[in-house]
C-alpha cells in the first residue's frame, strides 16, 4: 500500500507492508535519525512526534501515520541549525552515547511546546518513558530547564 | 576553586598548574552530532551505505544441557532471499574465547562459533543470513533441530558437587578443572589469615549473595562487514575493543590481519558487555561467504539472554580486628557463577579482591580465594564494576555489621583502617588481573575529605539511628567505602598520533575507543593543553585498526589515564618537534637530545619539563621564555612542509604505566522503608568521588550519576529471573526494570579533585568507580532503619517484606 506523510515538512509517498511500523519505514527512506532500540514501546529511543504528540515509532503502524504530520529530530533542528533544546543538551552535557538523545529531545519538544514553563516534576513525567543508560537522567532534566528558560526568554523579545 | 550548583559540587584540594582547557566543561566534539541524530551509529551507517546488505538472525537453543543430535537446515537454505546458514558444521573449529582482553588471554578457550553441544538457553546453534529482517526470522524457524538433552547445573552452589552435570566435558584450553565446572581459580595469601582470626579479640563471618544483572545499553549489539574493493574484509562494529575483535576475529577464522580491519562508530553504550566478540565473527564469516555486506543487530531479548550479564557471587566474607577496631585478618572467599562460558571468570573473580582489599590496608593477614564455576545458565563477562562491585556488596555490608558489634560509628571505623597517601597495600602486589599485580603506593588521595564532605551533605550525625517514623514508614542512612583503577598496569598500552596541520591547526589519531563516554572529547582537551590551542583547532579521530594507532580499548577505567598519557605524550613529542623549528627561524639554541628524547608524563606534574624553559605555547604561538619573541605554529608548518628541511611534524608515543591509581569513593544514602510493602524508598543519594583532576567536570558528572542511577536499579530493581530449566522469564526493558527519570532519587554528586602525579594533567578514572556504592550503602540504610541485615540483593519489596516477617514473627 501506498501512503502519504508529512515528515519534517516535507509530503512524502512511500510503499509499505500493511505490518510495517514506522520506525522501519522512517529509517529505510533515510531518516536514519530515528533510532530503534527495545522495538517494544519501552524505551522510548524511537520517538517522533506525530502531529504534535509524541509516539513511539517502533509500535505505530506506518500505515496509521497515512495522513499525518511526522516530525522527527532533524525536523526540530539539524547540526546546521540546532533547535535551543539541542544547544541545552551539548552545553549542559546531557548526552554520553548519545543514542536515546533524539528521542528525548523529541519527547521535550513536545513537552515544552504545550507547556513552556514546566517545573522538574513536569519534565520527569514528560520524557519518563525515554530511558537513558549514561546520564542518570540530570543533566538532561537541567538541560530542558535551561532551553525551557531560553525559550521564554526569546518569546518575551 | 568552587562551583556550586544543584546537585552538582565541584571543589579542589591542594594545588595543581594552572590549565586553559582542561578541567573545563567543553562541549562534547561529537554533541551536535548527537543531538541532531545524525547517521554515525553502526546500525546507521550499514542503512544509509549498504541498503541491499543481508541481515542476519541467530538461533538459539532451548534447552540448557545437551547435544544436537541432527540439524537439517535444507528448508531453510531453500526459502526464497536466504543466502547462507551457519552452523557448526560448516564453520572453522577453533577454540577461542569472546572476551576482548590482552594477550595472553586470560580467559578459557571453552567457545566455538558453533557446537553440537548446547550449554544454556540462549547458545549459539545456528545463523541465517538473508535478504531481510523477516525471511531470516522465517528462516530460523525452518531449521530442523533434534537435541538429546541433558541434566543441567541451574545453581552455582551444586557446580563443584560430585556428580554435577560437566558444562565442558572437552576440557578446554586454560579453564582450571572443567572436570568440576571449574573455569578459574584463585588464591592469594598474605601472612596466615586463619590464625589471625582466631587471634583477634573480635571477629565477624558473613555470608553474601549478589545477581545476575544486565548492562542494557540503549544500542544493542551490533556489527556488519563488507568486503572492500581490494578485498580486504572491513566489519564495523559496535565494541569496546576495536582491535581485539580483529585479534579474536583474525585467528578464529584464520585471515591475515593485513585483509581484517575494524572500524568502531559512534556507539550506544558499553558498560563491559561490548568487552566481548560475539557477532564479529558471524558478519565477517558471512561477508565472506556470500560476498555481500551482512549485518546482525541483536534484538533486545538476546542482548538480555544471549549476550552478557553481571557474574553473580556468593561471598564469604571475614575480619578480625582489636576491640578498638583496628583490623588485624581479614577473609574473603568467592563462589563466581560463570554461566555457560568462562569470559572474563578469572579476572572479574581476581579484581573482587583486588579492588576491594587493599582499600584496609591496615589488616596484616589476608586472603583472597575463589571459584568462578561454569553452569548452564547465561554468560557473565565484564560489566562496569568489574567484580569490585559484588566485592564491596559483601565487604562494606560486613565492615558496618562489624561497627554495630563494636558499637563503633561506621565511618569512624573506616577511617581507623582506610589506606591513605604514601601507603601501599601487599595485596597489590599480589593480586593482578589474574596474574600477580604490580605494588602501588598511593600518591593522592581525597579519602578522608569525601567522607566528611558525605556525612554532612547526607545530614550523618544527626539523622543515623534515629529510626524517624512516618506512619508505617522508617528512615535510616546508610554509607559506604569504595576505591577502583585506573587501567592496568605494566599490562594496558595505549598509542596515539598527532600530526600538525599548515595552519596551525592538528590532527589526532587515537586507538582509544569513545563507547559514548565522551572520551575523543577530554583526549582532545589534553591534547589542546600541552600545544596551547584550543579545542576548535584539534580534530580527533579514533578506533579504526587501519587509520589509527593501538589501543587495548575501553574498559578497566583505563582511558583516561592510559590513553590519555599516549596523547600527552605524543602532543609533546609534537611540540617539540615545533620548538625546534621555531628555534631555527628565531635564531636561538635548543638541544637537539631535548627535541627527541621521549617525553614523559610526569614532566609538568612534578617535575619540570626541561624543555619548557627555553620555549612554550601560548595560543598558537611558540614563546622563547629566553627573549620573548615569539612565532606563529603555522609560520613553523609552512617552514617545515615547504621551505626549510623539509619534513611532517608528527608523532606517535605509546604510554603504558607502572601505575595504577586508584580513584576513591563515599557513598550515602537516606532511605524510607515501608513495613507494609517492603518498598525501599530512597529520600537522598549523595556520591562523593576523588578522581584525581576532572579534566572535564561535566562529563565527569555524568559518570559519576550513570554509574549511580545502574547500581542503585541493580540494588532495588533489576534482576533476571529464571524458569525451570534456566531460561530467563523477564527478557524485555518492560519486565526488567532499569530506573527511569521518576525512578531516579534526588542524587547530589561531590567531586574533589586531587591532583594526582601520575596521570595526565593530574587524572585518575572515574567509569565505574560510581556503580559500586548503592547496594551497600543501601543495605546499612536498611540495617539503620530497621535492624535487619540483608545478605541477598536485589533489595526487592517482597525480599524487605519477607525479612521485616521474619523478624516480628
Amino acid at each position: 500500500m501506498t501512503i502519504s506523510i508529512t515528515v519534517n515538512t516535507v509530503e512524502r509517498s512511500f510503499a509499505v507492508q500493511p505490518d510495517e511500523v514506522l520506525l522501519d519505514v522512517l529509517r529505510r527512506e533515510g531518516y536514519l535519525e530515528v533510532k530503534g532500540s527495545c522495538r517494544s514501546g519501552d524505551c522510548g529511543a524511537c520517538t517522533v512526534l506525530m502531529d504534535g504528540r509524541p509516539v513511539a515509532s517502533c509500535l505505530t503502524l506506518a500505515a496509521k501515520a497515512d495522513g499525518h504530520v511526522v516530525t522527527t529530530v532533524r525536523g526540530i533542528g539539524d547540526q546546521a541549525h540546532p533547535h535551543v533544546l539541542q544547544e541545552a543538551f551539548v552545553r549542559n552535557g546531557a548526552s554520553q552515547c548519545g543514542y536515546c538523545a533524539p528521542g528525548a529531545i523529541t519527547s521535550a519538544k513536545a513537552l515544552l511546546d504545550e507547556n513552556p514553563d514546566p517545573s522538574e516534576e513536569e519534565i520527569r513525567l514528560a520524557m519518563d518513558s525515554n530511558y537513558c543508560r549514561c546520564t542518570g537522567y540530570e543533566q538532561q532534566i537541567e538541560a530542558v530547564l535551561d532551553a525551557a528558560a531560553q525559550l521564554r526568554q526569546e518569546a518575551r523579545k | 576553586m568552587s562551583i556550586e550548583r544543584k546537585s552538582f559540587r565541584h571543589l579542589t584540594e591542594g594545588s595543581y598548574p594552572a590549565t586553559h582547557v582542561v578541567g573545563k566543561s567543553v562541549d562534547k566534539v561529537d554533541g551536535y552530532a548527537l543531538v541532531s541524530g545524525a547517521p554515525t551509529y553502526t546500525d546507521d551507517i550499514a542503512e544509509r551505505d549498504f541498503p541491499n546488505r543481508l541481515h542476519g538472525r541467530i538461533l538459539t537453543s532451548p534447552i540448557a544441557n545437551g547435544v544436537i543430535a541432527s540439524i537439517d537446515t535444507s528448508a531453510a537454505e531453500a526459502l526464497s532471499g536466504v543466502r547462507l546458514v551457519l552452523t557448526w558444521k560448516n564453520t572453522p573449529r577453533t577454540f577461542y574465547t569472546t572476551a576482548g582482553q590482552g594477550w595472553p588471554e586470560p580467559s578459557p578457550y571453552d567457545n566455538q562459533m558453533f557446537t553440537e553441544r548446547v550449554r544454556f538457553v540462549g547458545d549459539r546453534v545456528a545463523a541465517v543470513f538473508a535478504c531481510s529482517r523477516d525471511i531470516a526470522e522465517q528462516a530460523l524457524k525452518l531449521i530442523k533441530v533434534s537435541f538429546k538433552e541433558e541434566p543441567a547445573v541451574l545453581d552455582a552452589d551444586d557446580a563443584m558437587k560430585p556428580g554435577a552435570p560437566i558444562v565442558h566435558p572437552e576440557d578446554p584450553k586454560g579453564a582450571y578443572d572443567a572436570a568440576h565446572n571449574v573455569a578459574a581459580h584463585v588464591d592469594i595469601n598474605v601472612g596466615n589469615v586463619d590464625k589471625a582470626l582466631a587471634e583477634s579479640e573480635i571477629t565477624i563471618s558473613e555470608t553474601f549473595q549478589t545477581h545476575y544483572a544486565q548492562h542494557a545499553p540503549m544500542e544493542t549489539h551490533t556489527a556488519f562487514a563488507y568486503t572492500d574493493d581490494m578485498g580486504k574484509v572491513v566489519i564495523v562494529s559496535s565494541t569496546q575493543v576495536p582491535w581485539h575483535a580483529r585479534r579474536i576475529v583474525s585467528r578464529v577464522l584464520g585471515l591475515s590481519m593485513s585483509k581484517l580491519r575494524v572500524v568502531k562508530p559512534r556507539m550506544g553504550g558499553g558498560f563491559g558487555t561490548k568487552q566481548e566478540v560475539l557477532i564479529d565473527d558471524l558478519v565477517a564469516c558471512a561477508a565472506i561467504r556470500t560476498g555481500l555486506p551482512c549485518e546482525i543487530e541483536l534484538t533486545r531479548k538476546e542482548e538480555f539472554v544471549s549476550s552478557r550479564t553481571r557474574h553473580p557471587m556468593r561471598i564469604d566474607m571475614s575480619i578480625g580486628c582489636d576491640r578498638q577496631g583496628n583490623f588485624k585478618a581479614l577473609k574473603m572467599y568467592v563462589l563466581s557463577n560463570t554461566g555457560a562460558y568462562g569470559s572474563h571468570s578469572l579476572t572479574v573473580m581476581s579484581n573482587t579482591g583486588s579492588k576491594t582489599l587493599p582499600l584496609y590496608n591496615k589488616a596484616s593477614d589476608v586472603r583472597f580465594f575463589g571459584d568462578a564455576v561454569y553452569t548452564n545458565l547465561p554468560v557473565p563477562g565484564a560489566y562496569r564494576g568489574y567484580g569490585a562491585t559484588q566485592g564491596y556488596a559483601a565487604l562494606e555490608t560486613t565492615i558496618d555489621d562489624l561497627a554495630a558489634k563494636l558499637g563503633m560509628d561506621p565511618i569512624e571505623l573506616r577511617k581507623k583502617n582506610m589506606i591513605r597517601v604514601g601507603e601501599g597495600s601487599p595485596i597489590f602486589e599480589a593480586l593482578g588481573e589474574g596474574r600477580q599485580g604490580v605494588a602501588q603506593t598511593i600518591k593522592s588521595s581525597s579519602l578522608p575529605t569525601l567522607l566528611d564532605l558525605g556525612a554532612e551533605a547526607i545530614g550523618w550525625a544527626e539523622k543515623r539511628g534515629k529510626r524517624v517514623r512516618n506512619g508505617h514508614k522508617v528512615r535510616g542512612i546508610g554509607m559506604s567505602m569504595h576505591m577502583q583503577g585506573s587501567g592496568i598496569p605494566l599490562i594496558d598500552m595505549a598509542s596515539a598520533s598527532i600530526k600538525l596541520n599548515e595552519d596551525g591547526s592538528y590532527f589526532l589519531t587515537m586507538g582509544a575507543t569513545d563507547i559514548g563516554t565522551g572520551s575523543d572529547t577530554i583526549l582532545s582537551q589534553m591534547a589542546a593543553e600541552v600545544l596551547g590551542v584550543t579545542m576548535d583547532r584539534i580534530s580527533a579521530l579514533s578506533s579504526d585498526t587501519d587509520l589509527t594507532p593501538f589501543d587495548v580499548g575501553a574498559y578497566a577505567s583505563s582511558t583516561t589515564f592510559i590513553s590519555g598519557g599516549a596523547v600527552v605524550k605524543a602532543a609533546k613529542a609534537v611540540r617539540n618537534q615545533i620548538f625546534a623549528v621555531a628555534a631555527d627561524i628565531l635564531h636561538e639554541d635548543l638541544d637537539a637530545s631535548l627535541v627527541s628524547a621521549e617525553p614523559k608524563v610526569e614532566w609538568d606534574n612534578d617535575q619540570p619539563d626541561p624543555i619548557l624553559s627555553f620555549f612554550h605555547m601560548e595560543d598558537g604561538n611558540v614563546v622563547s621564555v629566553r627573549s620573548g619573541k615569539r612565532v606563529s605554529v603555522s609560520d613553523v608548518a609552512y617552514r617545515a612542509f615547504y621551505e626549510v628541511n623539509q619534513h611532517q611534524i608528527a608523532a606517535t608515543q605509546s604510554f603504558v604505566s607502572p601505575y595504577s591509581p586508584p580513584p576513591f569513593a563515599a557513598h550515602f544514602v537516606e532511605i524510607e522503608v515501608d513495613e507494609l510493602t517492603g518498598k525501599v524508598e530512597i529520600l537522598k543519594y549523595v556520591a562523593a568521588v576523588d578522581c584525581g583532576v576532572s579534566i572535564n567536570p561535566d562529563l565527569v558528572r555524568g559518570q559519576i550519576m550513570g554509574a549511580v542511577a545502574n547500581g542503585i536499579g541493580f540494588a532495588l530493581t533489576e534482576e533476571y529471573h529464571f524458569g525451570s530449566h534456566g531460561n530467563m522469564t523477564n527478557s524485555s526493558l518492560f519486565d526488567y526494570k532499569i530506573l527511569s527519570r521518576r525512578d531516579m532519587p534526588p542524587t547530589e554528586v561531590i567531586v574533589v579533585d586531587n591532583y594526582e602525579p601520575t596521570g595526565p594533567w593530574g587524572a585518575k578514572s572515574v567509569a565505574e568507580i560510581g556503580i559500586n556504592g548503592a547496594i551497600p550503602a543501601i543495605g546499612n540504610a536498611i540495617f539503620d532503619a530497621t535492624g535487619i541485615r540483608l545478605h541477598r540483593t536485589p533489595y526487592t519489596a517482597d525480599r524487605v517484606l519477607a525479612a521485616l516477617r521474619g523478624k516480628s514473627i
